[in-house]
């Protein structure tokens, strides 16, 4: 008689408590992972997939789920910095594969090599290059992120990258020159 | 009311789960190495043991009793602590993604946290009525989590430190827990 109280009792305790879960589950449900856009918007939606991924989403996504944080080099080290503060790890030097130099840079067209060939304007991820088959092609400067991605597929090796020109618009006090250290 | 605050101060400091009783260290280890988790991880058992606690001594009171079940309490505990913490897990990974992340593996493990079965055993054993249940669970969780947050600061402080090369990582922890209990063997006496 007892055994079958306690068999009864504990079910009936499981049960309770299963429909509890069962409840709360509904209630706090998450929808899609919050961290994901978190990075998401850190990261300069450049889209030009040299961290090895298809745009900046799949490597926020990445990210999230483990994958090193200093893969991103349009963003550079104040992505790091902005990435490593969110997830809560250390701050770690950019991949060795990308080059330290991360000034903006505008692709550039060397017009009279372009045979048109069309496979930089497949490469551009923003669609910032126009032009068609056998015709020449040309950049438009403000729409090019400066993923330099266009400039492996070109056969005759007529794109260069050009940092991009200060005008007044774009120009900036360099504060970080000037140093500042503690007088004892 | 005095007795209420008399035990309380018993349980954080004279009687602390950790330091006098040493149950619960494997969290106490395993989440120091940070100050920012070592918080979230003591609001998270803080809940949990306040919650087991008070839960444990009702189903023991108002069923296990009545029916003279008391041999099922371990398993009825455990059961109450797993629904808990599931609870929490849940409640936490909707609140704060970052720290359901930084939690890790060591939000669910709270399950078979001792100190969580301790407190709910022990409120039995020593006969507490339903408040001193309550104050009972919440104090165990208080010393758990004033602990836990004095070692992480600590810890952080002998990540810089220059620890000579035999003692580095988890010995130097382990050697700095033990002054902590020394120390809290200070406050032995304060209440009885």
């Amino acid at each position: 008689m007892t055994t079958l109280i306690a068999i009864l009792v504990i079910g009936l305790l499981g049960a309770l408590f299963g429909a509890l879960l069962g409840f709360a589950s509904v209630k706090f449900k998450v929808e899609g992972d919050p961290l994901v856009e978190q990075l998401d918007a850190l990261l300069p939606q450049t889209q030009c997939g040299q961290c090895g991924y298809p745009g900046c989403k799949p490597y926020a996504d990445a990210v999230a789920n483990g994958e090193a944080i200093n893969k991103c080099a349009p963003g550079g080290e104040d992505t790091i910095k902005k990435i490593a503060d969110l997830m809560g790890v250390e701050p770690v030097a950019l991949d060795e594969s990308h080059e330290q130099d991360n000034t903006p840079k505008v692709a550039f067209i060397i017009e009279d090599d372009c045979i048109g060939c069309t496979k930089c304007i497949q490469a551009c991820p923003v669609d910032a290059i126009i032009g068609a088959a056998k015709q020449m092609h040309t950049v438009i400067a403000d729409e090019c992120t400066g993923c330099d991605l266009c400039v492996a597929p070109c056969p005759v090796d007529c794109i260069e990258m050009h940092p991009v020109k200060e005008t007044p618009q774009s120009w900036r006090w360099d504060l970080n020159t000037i140093p500042v250290t503690h007088i004892e | 009311m005095t007795e209420y605050f008399l035990l309380l101060v018993s349980t954080v400091l004279v009687n602390n789960f950790v330091l006098v009783k040493f149950l619960g260290l494997c969290p106490f280890m395993g989440v120091s190495s940070k100050t920012e988790t070592a918080i979230g991880m003591s609001f998270a058992t803080t809940f949990v043991m306040t919650l087991a606690s008070t839960l444990s001594y009702l189903i023991n009171t108002y069923i296990l009793d009545p029916l003279s079940l008391e041999f099922l309490q371990t398993m009825a505990f455990i059961l109450v602590i797993a629904v808990v913490v599931q609870f929490t897990e849940m409640v936490v990974h909707k609140t704060s993604a970052n720290l359901y992340r930084l939690l890790g593996i060591f939000l669910p493990l709270i399950t078979t946290n001792c100190a969580v079965l301790g407190v709910a055993l022990l409120n039995i054993y020593e006969q507490h009525n339903f408040f001193e249940s309550v104050v009972y669970g919440f104090g165990a969780a208080l010393g758990f989590s004033v602990v836990l947050i004095m070692f992480s600061a600590m810890r952080e402080r002998l990540a810089n430190a220059d620890v000579p090369g035999p003692f580095k990582g988890s010995a130097i922890a382990m050697i700095t827990a033990g002054l902590m209990s020394l120390a809290f063997l200070g406050f032995t006496g304060l209440v009885k």
